[in-house]
């Protein structure tokens, strides 16, 4: 790889500081040379190879970041341009094109609408339901991959292009459409890298020369 | 390290465990509990007494929103016993917001925080701002699969709450005044506290921390742990007195994950700018260009004008047991 990558972590709300260093400890393992930075203008945006957008609570993430109307059209095309996105939870959530809460059902939050997925929020139910447990996700290898569930979402409907990565008593816990990955669980909450490796090597696979803008 | 998991109680009666195709799923474990604190960083909970209220909250960013029965500046004007706020209230607001919902129990009562885990609120606040129950004791968290947040007005009271299974720590402040100055005090001490503990640990001086674990009156372990990470185990929010967004702005300067507000919000005249002006600066808190934008959504002549906490009848920081 010719040169280092920037990754960026949306520093709206949420954990921001956990996402920064899963990043840090995939650059390493990965023994890449590479920059983790935390985001909140737009324009620092324009530079990046990858973004994440961390857990945390969906409608505040989405209020604050539409409060700009043209910085949030800016961020929806770069997406769509091909910087790769990670989402995790809350970010997941944004991600995608269609969300309802379980109990409330549909609500005013705005999305980002660029990942194929129907998003069904507090699938589980409050923080009492919430739950860790062992997930499969083939991709990343044999070993299970604790999943962190905190007041997590599931996804009920994906569309043609959306791979879906790990389920959970049925339901779909984690996807990728093309650049865009997105999980319901919290890999940042954990040890283990491996997810974040993988967006990583994510980002490496779309910088090759024929992406290059 | 992603998230500490120190000072975890093993047999936590809280942990809920139980197999679904041969896998283990376990509730209320330490990285849940503490995790779900994680995903409020950087946000601002709001106390609330009805649903409006808590549309107006959770429509202006907040993270959360804490029901009560009356807001801490009204508990004062009252007199008498604060109580936990009324279930109706509270299932109300769970219907009408799809953001977390906390509420406060009386300290040391552990069948309100039992009656307040059975309606499914998302965190339990053993508060000061409600008349303690129990003089001896705080509740002994580690019992619950629903996670606690506790106040502190020194790191040896954060620690210890710690110890009883808090999840999540904020500083006392002095409640429902609009005075900012005792938050400012009690994070800067917690500062200052951690710091010594840091150096003292990088120095490996084994004798001092010892010493310093007696003084707090905690563990060893966890006064290690603080001096490794060079900050609290859990995730740490400022509350008491924030009135205006650069009170939030100031709070995360000094080190804060988030802010709680308490009278700040709902005893102002402008409450739907003023939440919104304190979420932005909450976010931006380092971006001062961002924080006098906020500070001009809001009108002073419109924030609650406040007490002075030196005359104060009632301190509510000193209420409770003191071990």
């Amino acid at each position: 790889m010719k040169d280092k990558i920037k990754i960026g972590i949306l520093s709206i709300q949420g954990d921001i500081e956990e996402n920064f260093n899963a990043c840090k400890d995939a650059l390493k393992q990965l023994n890449i040379e590479g920059e983790v930075t935390n985001v909140k203008d737009y324009n620092e945006i324009l530079d990046l190879d990858g973004l994440i957008v961390p857990g945390g609570e969906s409608t505040v993430i989405s209020t604050l970041l539409s409060l700009n109307q043209a910085n949030w059209k800016l961020l929806k095309e770069r997406i769509n341009e091909g910087l790769s996105v990670m989402g995790t939870c809350a970010g997941l959530i944004l991600l995608s094109k269609r969300s309802y809460d379980k109990r409330i059902g549909e609500t005013k939050q705005k999305l980002l609408e660029i990942l194929d997925i129907t998003v069904e929020r507090n699938a589980f139910g409050r923080q009492h339901e919430s739950f860790e447990t062992e997930l499969e996700i083939p991709l990343i290898g044999e070993k299970p991959f604790k999943g962190v569930f905190i007041r997590g979402p599931v996804i009920k409907e994906t569309g043609k292009d959306v791979k879906t990565l790990a389920k959970y008593d049925n339901e779909i816990v984690a996807v990728q459409q093309n650049n865009i990955i997105g999980t319901s669980f919290h890999p940042e909450l954990t040890e283990d890298s491996r997810l974040h490796v993988h967006f990583i090597k994510t980002i490496l696979k779309n910088k090759e020369p024929k992406n290059i803008r | 390290m992603a998230i500490s998991l120190i000072a975890a109680e093993t047999n936590s009666k809280g942990q809920k465990m139980k197999i679904i195709e041969n896998k283990i799923i376990v509730k209320g474990s330490t990285l849940v509990k503490r995790g779900f604190a994680h995903m409020q960083k950087h946000g601002v909970i709001m106390d609330v007494t009805n649903v409006e209220q808590a549309q107006i909250a959770e429509d202006a960013g907040a993270v959360a929103v804490m029901v009560l029965d009356k807001l801490p500046y009204d508990v004062r004007k009252a007199g008498g016993i604060a109580r936990t706020a009324s279930i109706k209230s509270i299932v109300e607001i769970m219907d009408a917001v799809s953001i977390p919902i906390m509420a406060k129990c009386r300290i040391g009562h552990l069948t309100e925080a039992k009656v307040l885990e059975s309606t499914g609120v998302d965190m339990i606040d053993e508060s000061e701002v409600l008349t303690p129950a129990d003089d001896e004791n705080h509740i002994w968290k580690w019992d619950f699969t629903t996670p606690f947040v506790n106040g502190a007005k020194n790191l040896g009271e954060a620690l210890r709450r710690i110890e009883e299974g808090a999840s999540m720590i904020r500083t006392k402040g002095e409640p429902g005044t609009g005075n900012v100055a005792e938050a400012v005090n009690h994070i800067k001490k917690i500062n200052k506290e951690m710091r010594q503990i840091k150096s003292a640990y990088q120095d490996n001086d084994y004798q001092e921390l010892i010493k310093l674990s007696r003084e707090h009156k905690v563990s060893l372990e966890l006064v290690k742990e603080v001096g490794k990470l060079g900050k609290l185990p859990v995730v740490n929010f400022a509350a008491g007195g924030i009135t205006t967004p650069a009170d939030a702005s100031f709070l995360m300067n000094l080190g804060c994950d988030g802010v709680f507000v308490g009278s700040g919000i709902f005893k102002s005249d402008d409450p739907s700018e003023r939440a919104r002006s304190i979420v932005i600066a909450t976010t931006y808190f380092n971006n001062i260009k961002e924080v006098m934008e906020a500070q001009k959504l809001v009108d002073e002549k419109k924030s609650l004008l406040g007490l002075d906490t030196k005359n104060l009848e009632l301190k509510m920081q000193e209420r409770g047991p003191s071990f």
